[in-house]
């Protein structure tokens, strides 16, 4: 009695009710079945925010770097990271392959100073015994699932909606957990500010339409900066039509700086 | 135990009321986000984001050099030397003339060597410029003029010799 007077007042019978709700559930049915809400699906939807959002990466062509060393330099100096520390965000290794298969690896202070003389290691290595020797230059790779991220006891390290990887000065409690953590070795505690430090990009920089720092610095071309996500950037044309490989990919964490003649002695 | 555990109950009720309840639990900042739900990589305090945008830049690249030095950056630009950037051997600008009144010119022969010393592994030509390649100039530093700094003859901002 009490339900039939409700449903009175709405003009509408119990009847009515019922043979509305059927007909609803009925076309949600068959709409579900036919695809038309996969729209709402999280997977979609993030293949349209995610194909659409920026996303920094980073080129490096070996085969053009000279190891002069200017991109550390600038680095430092951009970034107010000691200079005369023995950390830096950014650095040059020289490989060098003997003819008789030794490889010798070196980065005499990080190559603030560039390699100029040919003493990997304080030796001196003769011409005609070099059979393959090359500078690669190396910074954060600002993985797509970094596993530096996933330690941090505090949230303090994290990946912008733009893909780089940053550290909260104000929220790190100096844990070292990240720095052991990263498959790189391109995180290191900051010598006077007591927290941890890495590349950022330059974050300042290519937010407000500049070249990263060691991009600018470098008079070989061997470092790109761009957005991936980009038809028209060259770090995309570069990484989408020509041969380039990534440091350590079995770690998965999905770097996002790509190298051009990267070789097998490189770790 | 029950009293301590009865008292605890009655201190965080109270620091409630008082607007305490986060030091007595986890302090979150306020801006602390899991940005597009992801926890496992973006939980951060996204005022930080700006923070870092914020950051001051040192290295201002040649335009700026060229609105007071617009002489040197003619020269420079018309040379071999036109891809290097004033701030590698000058230093970065910051907000130079204010700050720092004067940059201090790296004139040392370690700088020129970075690029110019002979090492078997540099490659033996330069084909950066838009004129075209053209061979990499490199010395060896124990023969080439030892103990000269290379700015003596050599006139850096045209790549070429010294008008004397």
């Amino acid at each position: 009695m009490k339900d039939k007077i409700m449903y009175e007042t709405n003009n509408q019978t119990r009847r009515e009710f019922l043979k509305l709700g059927v007909v609803t559930l009925a076309g949600g049915a068959i709409a579900t079945r036919l695809g038309i809400f996969d729209f709402l699906k999280p997977e979609a939807v993030a293949e349209i925010t995610e194909g659409t959002g920026r996303r920094w990466g980073f080129v490096v062509d070996t085969t053009k770097c000279v190891g002069c060393g200017m991109c550390v330099q600038a680095c430092k100096l951009e970034n107010g990271v000691p200079f005369d520390s023995n950390v830096s965000r950014t650095w040059v290794e020289r490989y060098i392959q003997k003819t008789d298969g030794e490889v010798i690896i070196d980065s005499p202070n990080l190559a603030r100073d560039g390699f100029i003389t040919n003493n990997p290691l304080g030796e001196q290595v003769p011409e005609e015994n070099i059979a393959k020797a090359f500078f690669v230059p190396k910074l954060c790779n600002h993985c797509d699932h970094p596993s530096c991220v996933k330690v941090c006891p505090v949230g303090a390290t994290y990946k912008t909606p733009d893909g780089v990887v940053l550290v909260d000065r104000e929220w790190c409690i100096g844990c070292g957990y990240c720095i052991t953590n990263c498959p790189y070795g391109a995180r290191f505690f900051h010598p006077t500010l007591h927290v941890v430090d890495k590349c950022t990009f330059c974050y300042h920089r290519i937010t407000n339409g500049m070249n990263s720092a060691c991009v600018e610095a470098c008079t070989f071309g061997a470092r790109k900066i761009g957005d991936l996500n980009d038809p028209d950037s060259e770090v995309h044309k570069i990484v989408n039509t020509e041969r380039v490989a990534v440091l350590r990919p079995h770690t998965h964490n999905e770097p996002q700086v790509y190298y051009i003649g990267l070789d097998h002695i490189v770790v | 135990m029950l009293k301590v555990l009865k008292l605890s109950v009655i201190v965080i009720f109270l620091l409630d009321i008082a607007g305490l309840a986060p030091v007595a639990r986890t302090y979150i900042e306020p801006s602390f986000k899991a940005v597009d739900g992801d926890v496992m990589y973006q939980w951060h305090r996204t005022d930080n984001e700006t923070e870092w945008e914020d950051f001051t830049v040192k290295y201002q690249g040649r335009d700026y050099c060229r609105d007071c030095h617009p002489d040197q950056y003619d020269r420079i630009t018309a040379s071999k030397h036109a891809l290097i950037q004033c701030e590698n051997c000058h230093g970065p600008a910051t907000s130079h003339p204010m700050d720092p009144l004067k940059l201090v010119i790296d004139q040392r022969r370690e700088l020129c060597l970075r690029c110019h010393s002979y090492l078997p592994y540099r490659p033996a030509e330069y084909a950066e410029l838009s004129t075209g390649p053209i061979p990499f100039k490199m010395k060896d530093p124990e023969e080439h003029n030892p103990g000269i700094e290379c700015a003596n003859c050599h006139d850096v901002h045209n790549a070429g010799f010294k008008a004397f």
